[in-house]
């Protein structure tokens, strides 16, 4: 049976050539980039030249460019190491209430410890209002957070206009751009940044590496201490193979990004349309067009999601029901229930996320066999034989 | 797997002995369960179920264990006894298997409700 893969929000494959990029690094050079030595070299320079392709990637600078262990720590530094640094300044943080659990729980830690955090609505295509950023900015605010586009319904922010309002009041500027580095440009300047956050294995790259992104002169407090690596910002030694995988699965990236836009998009479109012509009581989540060109995130109602996804599975189809890391949870996704879903309807969500091993035969399959399986759930759903009863 | 890929017993009846729902407040999961009663014994049972894949496993095991038992056999099926048929429920979803057990009650007490009311 054939096996499709549509969950690339949750990881993507290691690239060829970043994989053989990669290789050499575990047990030829396999020097640690601080030593003074020839194998410290023969480390430290393939390090800094995956700093410059991150810092070339997203219009910064190589001295602007910490590496970490992935997204989900670059978030916690951002959000807990300019607390800690302004704190003096004032203790009131700004972000959305869709943003990933990265930034949600570190933002619940600091309230806990005298922070007070602003959870900004969103609209029921889950698009933040600058307009509430605004009206939300205190004397006391320090950071403002939204994310670049939603992991789970794929919108995409207006951060240039929440990073200008930022700017203008001179408030830093965070964003969680995992989703979309190498799926949209980013420029820190023209966008309005003083601080980012991505992660390797999103962008073909290997896992257990990342990087955030903070704009010189930004004082944040360390979030590792022990040495002085990473000008002293990050302590750890360096995770040499990562740190050279994903910069060059952000090279790679950028040299696709136009022609993959494109032929991702249509297939995304294809899909979408597909699905929702042939299942009725469906729908998309999300915006129509401020989204990821590779997100189709729909509720099936009357249905469970986790029961879809793994009869999908049995046929060789990969997706998820919404944000890979809560699936084990038993709420209705945070992000769902923010745009208004009902918790019932919440419960019938699937997220396909498509990537460079899509191909139209595998979106052809995709709608042709979902609507077999809906039936076959639906006839065993009490709940559809009442539909219409309410 | 094998109780969630072809689950046995789907279905409604036409004339049940008794009709039991549940519902999982935490998960959001619903169980309807019908079963039909003859000289004390359970000889036929259908469910459906809105739920994951535990929960629909569940439903399905919870039939095929009653069926051809009598009431007070009936009773005896609790979640864990599901659980333990179907090879074992990891502690997250081990609420879903209360489903089952929850919908069996709620037809057994329908089914004397119904004989009551008949009785009288």
């Amino acid at each position: 049976m054939k096996q499709i893969y549509m969950d690339y929000a949750a990881t993507t494959p290691v690239r060829k050539e970043v994989l053989d990029e990669i290789l050499p690094f575990f047990s030829e050079n396999f020097g640690n980039p601080s030593s003074l030595h020839t194998f410290g070299q023969d480390a430290r320079y393939p390090v800094e030249s995956a700093r410059e392709k991150i810092a070339s990637a997203i219009g910064a600078t190589p001295d602007e460019i910490v590496f970490t262990s992935g997204g989900t720590e670059s978030n916690n530094f951002a959000v807990k190491g300019i607390a800690n640094a302004r704190q003096d300044k004032g203790r009131h943080i700004i972000t959305s209430a869709i943003e990933h659990h990265a930034i949600l729980e570190p933002c619940h830690f600091l309230e806990k410890n005298g922070f007070e955090v602003t959870y900004l609505p969103v609209d029921s295509k889950g698009l933040v209002d600058p307009d509430d950023v605004l009206k939300a900015i205190k004397n006391e605010t320090i950071l403002i957070s939204v994310m670049h586009a939603n992991n789970e319904i794929g919108t995409i922010q207006p951060i240039k206009e929440i990073g200008a309002i930022a700017r203008e009041r001179g408030i830093l500027f965070h964003s969680d751009v995992v989703q979309t580095l190498g799926r949209m440009p980013i420029n820190v300047d023209d966008l309005n940044l003083d601080l980012v956050s991505a992660s390797g294995h999103k962008i073909y790259g290997p896992k257990g590496v990342g990087f955030i992104y903070i704009r010189k002169g930004t004082r944040v407090t360390p979030f590792m201490h022990g040495g002085e690596q990473e000008r002293g910002r990050r302590a750890s030694t360096h995770n040499v193979p990562g740190i050279i995988g994903i910069g060059k699965a952000a090279e790679l990236a950028m040299i696709d990004l136009h022609s993959e836009t494109e032929r991702i998009t249509a297939l995304r479109d294809k899909m979408i349309s597909g699905i929702l012509a042939n299942i009725e009581d469906c729908r998309l989540n999300g915006h129509p067009e401020k989204r990821l060109f590779n997100n189709i995130h729909v509720s099936i109602d009357y249905i469970e999601g986790e029961s879809l996804l793994l009869y999908l599975d049995m046929e060789g189809i990969a997706c998820s029901t919404g944000s890979a890391c809560s699936s084990a949870s038993l709420e209705p996704s945070h992000v769902l229930t923010a745009i208004g879903v009902s918790p019932d309807t919440a419960y019938g969500a699937l997220r396909f996320t498509l990537g460079r091993l899509a191909t139209e035969e595998d979106v052809n399959f995709v709608i042709d066999t979902l609507p077999g399986i809906v039936k076959k759930l639906r006839d065993m759903s009490p709940v559809y034989k009442n539909k219409g009863k309410a | 797997m094998d109780h969630f890929k072809n689950p046995r017993n789907v279905g409604e009846m036409v004339n049940p002995s008794g009709v039991g729902n549940a519902g999982n407040p935490v998960c959001g999961d619903t169980m309807q369960l019908h079963i039909k009663v003859a000289d004390n014994i359970i000889i036929d049972a259908k469910f459906k179920t809105f739920g994951c894949g535990a929960a629909i496993a569940t439903s399905s095991m919870m039939t095929e264990l009653i069926i051809n038992r009598t009431i007070d056999e009936a009773m005896a099926v609790s979640n864990k006894t599901v659980a333990d048929a179907l090879g074992g429920l990891s502690q997250a979803k081990m609420h879903c298997s209360v489903l089952a057990e929850q919908a069996l009650g709620s037809a057994i007490d329908d089914y004397h409700t119904r004989r009551k009311e008949a009785d009288l």
